[in-house]
């Protein structure tokens, strides 16, 4: 590795938690998690999917998707407008990007919700590009996988977003029908109408350490109940603890655990599997 | 009105509708052929008619959240007959936010499920001031899968502030409890009514709030997050709630243009609080005229009209278009 000096600005990237910089290269080998703390950063969609999927497997599918205004939302700047700026900073089209993608070699629909974008909110674009991915898998006859990072709903959709837990539930639903197996990853964080809908009921929930998975976030029981909230309530280890979760997995061992999971399931999906 | 003991009870907007009211009553004690009634009753129908046609969205949000508005309990005993509660999820425990059991409509067995709010400050300690923990939607599903077995129709009524957010209800799976509900209750082989009495609380209302016919009282309120919460995370300043509930259309008339809301039912001359009777009668007529909908209509139509219901729900662009 080159001494200190002689790497450009910016090619370093420092630890939000411990303060230790780290070359980007280096973080990048070790999945994003702090050499010296064992941090976990939070991944964009793009990162979270190289750290899971077979090398350049990934079809983009639905880019064409994106938010429309219904309610001509206007808080502290028109809704049109921090839609503009999101994909201006995050180059992203919306707080999701959903495809085909192989796995260990196996075929997958896959969803990463990305926080970036307007705190990985879901709206009616989020609910639609999920549904259509259970669409396409229930076609396909594939598996399915979203992986959540989101803080819920998103206001500025109003109600018509709150309605978005109803239809990606519906739609997992039909997937469940299907008995085509569904693999829920719940990143951090993860909360409110995300969690409280197609996130809590994967056929198999997994989450990595000290995610946050929530219904209702930290501050607001603390501000209902008034009190200290207990030590590591919400986090992965706890939620696993109160059994909503099946695992929780170091993020280097998740893609292997993904890979053995898809072939032991391997008998439920796939143009074989089709029902009559 | 049961229980009305205060008239601070009242959102400020109806005071002049209380004064009135006032006055009619103690003509009507001395003298209750007095013929200043009819001018009273007037003028009195003019003051609604007036802060009716002016009535904010916030507004709306305040008398869905009246006091003296009838809860669910009320609507069961004033529509249905032979009520028989059962309780618990047989789980963990039983949640008074949540009520439910079987009842008698026009002599058919259905199966009845509610938010049930306190009015006094007991009560709604007892009630957990209608916001349910996770055993309330685990028993509300446990009574819909045994209408389901059965064949019994679901009515479930709609009046909560959300679920609880508190340490017990995340330690229980308050995320799991809904989302479990919501993929069921859309595979649930029975005709599924939703009412949305008073308040729409998020995640919390739509828990139990998926159905074949979704109907919404005329000042009920339906949103994402409450006014108070949306200005706080939007604007900032918990201050901006009446700007909040404007922005984000709560009211049934948004609702049924977004086709969220299938059907408005109308409420007395300045709101349910006022005449009990006739929202009882009102309501009545529109569950049997949807059962009738929902009965005559083949099971397997149902249930993909429901799932589509659901499936288009949400407003986007594709390809530049909406
Ligand atoms: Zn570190």
């Amino acid at each position: 590795m080159a001494k200190k000096k002689d790497i450009p600005e910016g090619l370093f990237e420092r630890c939000p938690k411990c303060g230790f910089s780290v070359y980007g290269k280096e973080l990048e080998e070790n999945l994003w998690v702090c050499p010296k703390c064992n941090y976990y950063h939070r991944l964009s969609s793009d990162k979270r999917l190289s750290t899971i999927i077979d090398e350049n497997t990934f079809r983009e599918y639905d880019r064409n998707i994106t938010a429309a205004d219904p309610l001509n939302f206007i808080d502290m700047m028109p809704y049109k407008d921090r839609i503009e700026s999101y994909r201006d900073k995050t180059k992203l089209t919306e707080a999701i990007m959903s495809g085909v993608a192989r796995i260990g070699g196996i075929e997958v629909c896959i969803c990463v919700l990305d926080f970036t974008f307007m705190g990985g909110s879901m709206g009616a674009v989020v609910g639609e590009k999920v549904c259509r991915s259970i669409d396409r898998a229930i076609k396909l006859r594939s598996p399915l996988i979203l992986i959540s990072s989101s803080g819920g709903a998103r206001m500025q959709e109003g109600i018509l977003s709150l309605m978005q837990m109803a239809k990606t539930a519906a739609a997992i639903a039909r997937l469940s029908n299907e008995s085509l197996p569904y693999f829920s990853i719940m990143c951090d964080p993860t909360s409110g109408g995300v969690s409280a809908s197609f996130a809590m009921i994967g056929d198999i929930n997994i989450s990595e350490p000290k995610t946050l998975i929530a219904f209702a976030g930290p501050r607001v029981i603390q501000q209902t109940i008034k009190q200290e909230l207990p030590p590591g309530f919400q986090s992965a280890e706890f939620v696993l603890e109160h059994g909503m979760l099946d695992i929780v997995i170091e993020r280097e061992d998740l893609r292997s655990t993904l890979i053995k999971l898809l072939k032991m399931f391997g008998k439920t999906y796939g143009k074989s599997s089709k029902k009559d | 009105m049961p229980g009305v003991k205060s008239k601070r009870a009242f959102p400020d907007f109806e005071k002049p509708i209380v004064e009135i009211n006032e006055k009619i009553n103690a003509v009507i004690r001395k003298d209750p052929s007095s013929p200043e009634l009819e001018e009273l009753n007037r003028k009195r129908n003019s003051i609604i008619d007036d802060i009716f046609s002016r009535l904010t969205s916030y507004q709306k949000v305040q008398l869905a959240r009246h006091p003296m508005r009838p809860h669910t309990m009320d609507y069961i005993e004033g529509i249905f007959d032979d009520f028989v509660e059962l309780h618990g999820d047989r789980k963990f425990g039983d949640d008074k936010a949540i009520i439910g059991g079987l009842a008698s409509f026009k002599g058919e067995t259905v199966m009845v499920i509610g938010h049930q709010k306190g009015r006094t400050a007991q009560e709604n300690i007892e009630r957990n001031f209608g916001m349910p923990h996770p055993e309330g939607y685990r028993k509300g599903l446990r009574l819909m899968k045994l209408a389901e077995k059965f064949g019994f129709p679901v009515i479930t009524f709609i009046d909560t502030p959300g679920a609880y957010p508190g340490v017990k209800a995340e330690e229980r799976g308050q995320s799991e409890a809904i989302a479990t509900n919501l993929k069921e209750m859309i595979n649930l082989r029975t005709q599924m009514i939703v009412i949305i009495i008073g308040e729409g609380g998020s995640g919390g209302a739509l828990g139990i709030g998926i159905g074949d016919k979704i109907l919404m009282l005329e000042n009920a309120v339906y949103f994402v997050c409450t006014p108070e919460a949306c200005s706080a995370i939007l604007w900032r300043d918990s201050s901006k709630a009446e700007q909040a509930a404007d922005t984000m259309r709560v009211t049934a008339a948004d609702l049924k243009k977004f086709g969220i809301v299938d059907e408005i039912v109308s409420e007395p001359v300045g709101g349910a609080h006022w005449d009990y009777e006739k929202t009882f009668g009102v309501l009545k007529k529109r569950i049997g005229y949807n059962l009738g909908i929902l009965k005559r209509t083949g099971k397997e139509k149902l249930f993909e009209k429901r799932y589509n219901k659901f499936r288009n729900m949400g407003v986007y662009e594709e390809n530049g278009r909406s």
